[in-house]
């Protein structure tokens, strides 16, 4: 609150980002504790959360006013024009305090509060049990058991408390071989095929140098493979480039040595460090930002930005992981550097491949509180949800989104969720509104009884539902039990609808899908209905068998029958505004698509004609 | 209504026999394009009877007194009987029935019915028969639609001043702004700069005949560069001076051999499997087909939006006029007129904008990317417009009545077709080779019941708006189902179209049984 001098600057304007014609809308800037609104002079509200501001600046003073620019993490950019400067340094020096907190006890969900009581609450949060995910995967079993080993997080601080391993590696083995790997990560299971017998399992890069072995280490790996009755050979998969693993050695850390473990068949699979991705994001963006890109712009731009690139080495990782447990039925180890970046990518898409549930809408709220927010994938780092290192974000948890992203498209029927549904939690890893993704780890979490001071994200993703369901969904057909993306170049798509998704000029006009789960939903109603007045016929032809029938009856089945019209014309009802909400945009303004700058050319020689502003409040019907 | 000229007599008064032990049915009998209504009176069950003429097998009429019968045998082997009131009224429906049961495509879409519509809705443009022996223009149907004011002498002269004597003619007439789009050649202005009276009048013309005070717009597909250059050959574009009225806009539209050689390096790309992501991007950023594809786009987009925004008429043209220029005005007319999104309307678009306007089909596409024959007349111009109309039906998934589907049809039959449409370079050419009554049309093809579901967007809703898409480059998406069909299994996205038939079909069928539940509660 301290930080506010200006709650309130009117006749500010925000600049459309794309337009050549610096095209605007004014209206009223509110600055709140948690909020940034502008309100127009439509009345349209634009809501940034604090928190979800990557970067403001302010650029050099024109003379309309002092401009304003502000990034944000959901790749909203706006671009206000405050009149004053010295508001426009109130707000400015304002946001760059309330953006950028020093205390996970000032994140907003801290003080969030969506109305439930203390049970609610904590229901909410024991909606994702990850004891029932191993359960439902078949672990304990003869092979795998579960180890207490870390139970005060003494032998690993970033790893969960429970962990999975193989029976017969005992506690010894369990210490010496965290001993020998990166911050105590030791090989874990992630993932268990119940029919295959065959596991992922994930770990840190281990410490071996140019020479070092640990005979614990070699027996957990060994271990691990004799937990698999079907194939006793195991792959070790590196996910870094070979060259960086090879530099980790000078430094006491390395990759496995063929040679000192048996059965293993180790590869490398070369997915960039985190910097990299940072920087390549950052570049992507740039260039699809820019003003008057041209196609040759955006593609050489989408090349030089290698973000595909990246995106296409995470999911070909996962798919060499699928097919070593489908083909071979051999279980696979996986590591990077440190176990919590790549290593969450690419374990939690092998097992979204092998296992459908997954690919629910519960399960996959369930993969990522398993692999991601369990295993400690470090969220507040990544993210920047606290004011620290800008060398630790990187867009790695943006990039596992966009891969299902990618395989959503190659197969549409083959996910309960929607696009809407991966949108959405990108937007709350951000906004710090839930406390699923504050902290980065289970034991910094359990410090900050984030379950009594903060809500659980999911239940409330759970309420909308309907909102990300995907209409087209075969849950029961065979050919999507393992999924083998092809991961040829031309697969990979730019993801307009997240990086621009706030760009709504840029969007399709009209929506299959909303299109597609409204008549999904009137049919399920209508089939329902036509149930129930076969029942009801049903019933009268019975009571007509015992002779009761008469007239009268017959009647009385009649003045059911409007029931169906009345719900054919509820759905209607219902249906409706769903389609004027369509409508508005299914059409748009050509002045929003700048066609170039023909406009002008247009009204150049004719005075008379002045305005190209066309409302698409006017244009609906 | 494209099989309304079939159609002699809409309606009669009938008795219908359907066999021995159903009830007659007495009602008002009427011949749709599609079907045989029988609607019974108010005081009868409300129940419609509907036979698709497609189902008759033969027919025969027989008269007696003054009153008549048809007997019609369905391909379900059902015997209908038809007893009509009035034999002259017995004759045309029977007529009417055999000429829509065989559906005679080459009448389906002539562009004479649209051009005599707009002649009839606006007053100031008349269907002219001056090029019936194709004299003035060999590359223009025989009916074309000029201003009423100009007359067959003035588009002589006008002819011989426009390259291969396409002088300005209509395209398209936007009701709601009064205004016109008009497609022609470059005019003849050569080094010497000359002028033409009569094509400056026929400008003048179209103005006149427009809203009062409307400016217009001439669209060159050229750039300023270009179009000057061409003066030296002959050509030119239009000068300020002699056109009042009208503004020179140029937009640049790839043609010819570079358009062919981005289609030819896009295919060549699409085909490499291996490829790294960088090489794939850089080929797909080097062979320039999508910003061809934003460029076509966008000055359709232009033309239109002179149109509806501004109230001007808009003449358009390159060179010939038989590529960009085709591109362009069709483009436009799909982006204003919601009835050129309609299944027949499309068709009839790519008829009368396409086939009828003398686009060089057999030129132009003579080969596709695969060739390696050195490419002399080969551009792939139309499959630009079908990209184009991809783009903008994705951009617009419910507004076009067709689907991808149609789009890859006409690219094959474009290229190889067992149809007569696309042969030949123009209608000329289609008349000495009696294409007509040699060949079989495409759009009969197309229009049977069976190649619906392919063709067809079972999603359509018509939408009476203008289409404005995003010409941005991130809007724009390589076509994947026309360059990778063969190179990337269709399995998982044509099971995934098959669900949204199902859906869509489940819906019709849901909401279809009304009538059998209270059929069933009927029997009680």
């Amino acid at each position: 609150m301290e930080h506010i001098r200006t709650t309130k600057v009117e006749q500010v304007k925000l600049l459309d980002r794309f337009s050549s014609s610096n095209k605007a809308l004014t209206g009223t800037l509110y600055l709140t504790a948690t909020h940034l609104l502008f309100i127009d002079f439509h009345q349209k509200e634009t809501w940034i959360l604090h928190h979800h501001i990557a970067s403001v600046e302010k650029l050099a003073l024109t003379t309309s006013g002092c401009p304003l620019v502000i990034q944000c993490k959901n790749f909203r950019t706006v671009h206000f024009i405050v009149p004053r400067e010295r508001d426009c340094h109130d707000i400015y020096n304002s946001l760059l305090q309330l953006s950028k907190q020093a205390k996970y006890e000032d994140l907003y969900a801290f003080s969030y509060n969506p109305k439930q009581n203390d049970s609610e609450r904590l229901r909410g949060w024991q909606l994702i049990d990850l004891a029932e995910e191993y359960q439902r995967m078949g672990v304990p079993n003869s092979n795998w058991q579960l180890s207490d080993a870390n139970r005060d997080y003494k032998i690993c601080e970033t790893y969960p408390k429970e962990l999975y391993v193989p029976r017969i590696a005992s506690k010894p083995i369990i210490v010496g071989s965290s001993k020998f790997r990166s911050k105590g990560r030791f090989p874990v299971l992630s993932y268990y095929h119940q029919s295959k017998e065959a596991a992922i399992c994930r770990c840190s890069q281990p410490l071996s140098g140019f020479s070092a072995r640990c005979l614990e280490d070699e027996h957990l790996l060994q271990a691990i493979s004799k937990a698999n009755p079907a194939n006793h050979y195991m792959y070790v998969v590196d996910t870094r480039p070979r060259l960086n693993a090879m530099a980790n050695r000078a430094a006491g850390k390395g990759y496995e040595n063929e040679d000192n473990y048996s059965n293993i068949r180790f590869q490398f699979v070369g997915i960039e460090n985190i910097h990299v991705m940072r920087s390549s994001l950052q570049r992507l963006l740039e260039v699809s930002g820019s003003r008057g890109l041209s196609v040759g712009d955006l593609y050489s731009g989408l090349q030089s930005s290698g973000w595909l690139r990246h995106v296409q080495a995470v999911l070909g990782a996962a798919v060499v992981l699928a097919k070593a447990v489908t083909t071979e039925s051999a279980s696979v180890l996986v590591h990077c550097s440190d176990g919590w970046d790549r290593t969450s990518q690419v374990c939690s898409l092998g097992s979204l491949l092998l296992d459908p549930y997954y690919r629910t809408v519960r399960g996959f709220m369930v993969l990522i509180e398993k692999d991601w927010i369990s295993f400690g994938h470090k969220f507040s780092e990544r993210c920047g949800h606290l004011d620290g290192d800008p060398k630790e974000v990187s867009p790695v948890f943006t990039q596992f989104l966009e891969c299902v992203w990618h395989l959503t498209e190659q197969f549409p029927q083959a996910f309960e969720f929607n696009e809407a549904f991966l949108l959405q939690i990108h937007e709350h890893i951000h906004s710090c509104q839930f406390g699923n993704f504050i902290g980065n780890c289970q034991k910094e979490r359990e410090e900050l009884k984030l379950k009594e001071k903060t809500y659980s994200l999911w239940p409330f993703l759970l309420e909308d539902r309907v909102k990300y369901l995907n209409p087209l969904y075969q849950p029961q057909a065979q050919e999507f039990a393992v999924l083998e993306p092809n991961t040829v170049s031309f697969n990979f798509k730019f993801w307009r609808n997240m990086y621009h998704q706030f760009d709504r000029t840029l969007h399709p006009r009209q929506s299959v899908f909303n299109i597609i789960a409204n008549m999904n939903e009137q049919n399920k109603q209508l089939e329902n209905d036509i149930k129930d007045l076969e029942s009801q016929i049903k019933q009268c032809k019975n009571k007509q068998a015992d002779g009761v029938l008469t007239k009268e009856l017959l009647n009385s089945v009649r003045p059911e029958s409007p029931t169906l019209k009345t719900s054919l014309c509820f759905k209607e009802q219902t249906l409706l505004p769903g389609n004027d909400a369509l409508r508005t945009i299914d059409s748009s303004n050509p002045a929003d698509n700048r066609y170039s700058e023909y406009a002008e050319e247009f009204s150049k020689p004719d005075p008379a004609v002045v305005s190209l502003e066309y409302g698409v409040a006017r244009m609906t019907c | 209504m494209e099989f309304s000229e079939l159609i002699r007599t809409g309606q009669a008064q009938a008795e219908l026999l359907r066999g021995p032990e159903a009830p007659p049915l007495r009602g008002t009998l009427c011949v749709t394009g599609h079907h045989l209504l029988l609607s019974p009176g108010p005081q009868a069950t409300p129940d419609l009877w509907l036979l698709l003429l497609r189902s008759v097998d033969s027919i025969e009429k027989r008269v007696a007194g003054d009153c008549g019968t048809i007997t019609l045998r369905c391909k379900d082997l059902r015997v209908l009987q038809l007893d009509i009131e009035g034999v002259e009224a017995t004759l045309n429906i029977a007529r009417s029935i055999e000429g829509l049961r065989l559906g005679d495509a080459w009448h389906f879409h002539p562009p004479e019915r649209y051009y005599k519509r707009v002649a009839r809705e606006t007053n100031a443009w008349r269907l002219s028969e001056a090029n019936e022996d194709f004299s003035l223009c060999p590359s223009y149907p025989r009916a074309v639609i000029v201003p009423r004011a100009v007359n067959d002498d003035a588009l002589a002269l006008t002819a011989r001043f426009r390259q291969g004597g396409r002088f300005p003619v209509l395209s398209y007439h936007h009701a709601p702004s009064r205004t016109v789009l008009l497609r022609s050649s470059q005019p003849l202005i050569g080094p010497q700069k000359r002028r033409c009276a009569e094509d400056e009048a026929l400008l003048r013309a179209v103005l006149a005949g427009s809203r009062p005070g409307a400016r217009g717009f001439i669209v060159d597909t050229r750039s300023a560069q270009t179009a000057k250059q061409a003066r030296m050959t002959g050509g030119g574009t239009e000068a300020k001076a002699a056109y009042p009225g009208w503004k020179r806009l140029h937009r640049p539209l790839e043609r010819g051999r570079p358009l062919q050689e981005s289609f030819v390096h896009l295919v060549e790309a699409c085909g490499d499997l291996e490829q790294s992501m960088d090489h794939w991007l850089s080929r797909l950023a080097g062979c320039r087909w999508l910003a061809h594809v934003k460029e076509a786009l966008s000055t359709a987009c232009l033309a239109a939006q002179g149109m509806e925004r501004e109230g001007a008429c808009i003449l358009v043209h390159g060179a010939e006029g038989t590529d960009s220029t085709l591109v362009v005005t069709s483009l436009a007319q799909l982006i204003l007129d919601p009835s050129s999104r309609t299944m027949a309307g499309f068709q009839e678009l790519v008829e009368r904008e396409w086939i009828q306007a003398g686009h060089p089909f057999q030129l132009r596409c003579a080969h596709s990317a695969f060739s390696h024959a050195r490419p002399k007349h080969e551009a792939p111009t139309f499959l630009l417009f079908l990209d184009c109309v991809w783009q903008l039906g994705r951009q617009f998934p419910l507004s076009l009545e067709f689907g991808e589907g149609m789009l890859l049809a006409l690219f094959d039959h474009a290229y190889a077709s067992p149809f007569g449409t696309f042969l030949c370079n123009s209608e000329q050419e289609r008349c000495l080779c009696e294409v007509r009554t040699r060949t079989h049309s495409l759009w009969s093809g197309l229009n049977q019941l069976k190649e619906q579901r392919k063709l067809r967007n079972p999603l359509y809703v018509p939408n009476p708006l203008a289409l404005w898409p995003s010409v941005e480059p991130q809007s724009l998406r390589l076509w994947q189902g026309l360059f990778l069909r063969w190179t990337r299994p269709p399995e998982p996205s044509e099971a995934a179209w098959e669900k949204v038939w199902q859906i869509v079909t489940d819906q019709e069928k849901t909401e279809g049984s009304q009538p059998t539940v209270s059929a069933s509660e009927l029997q009680l």
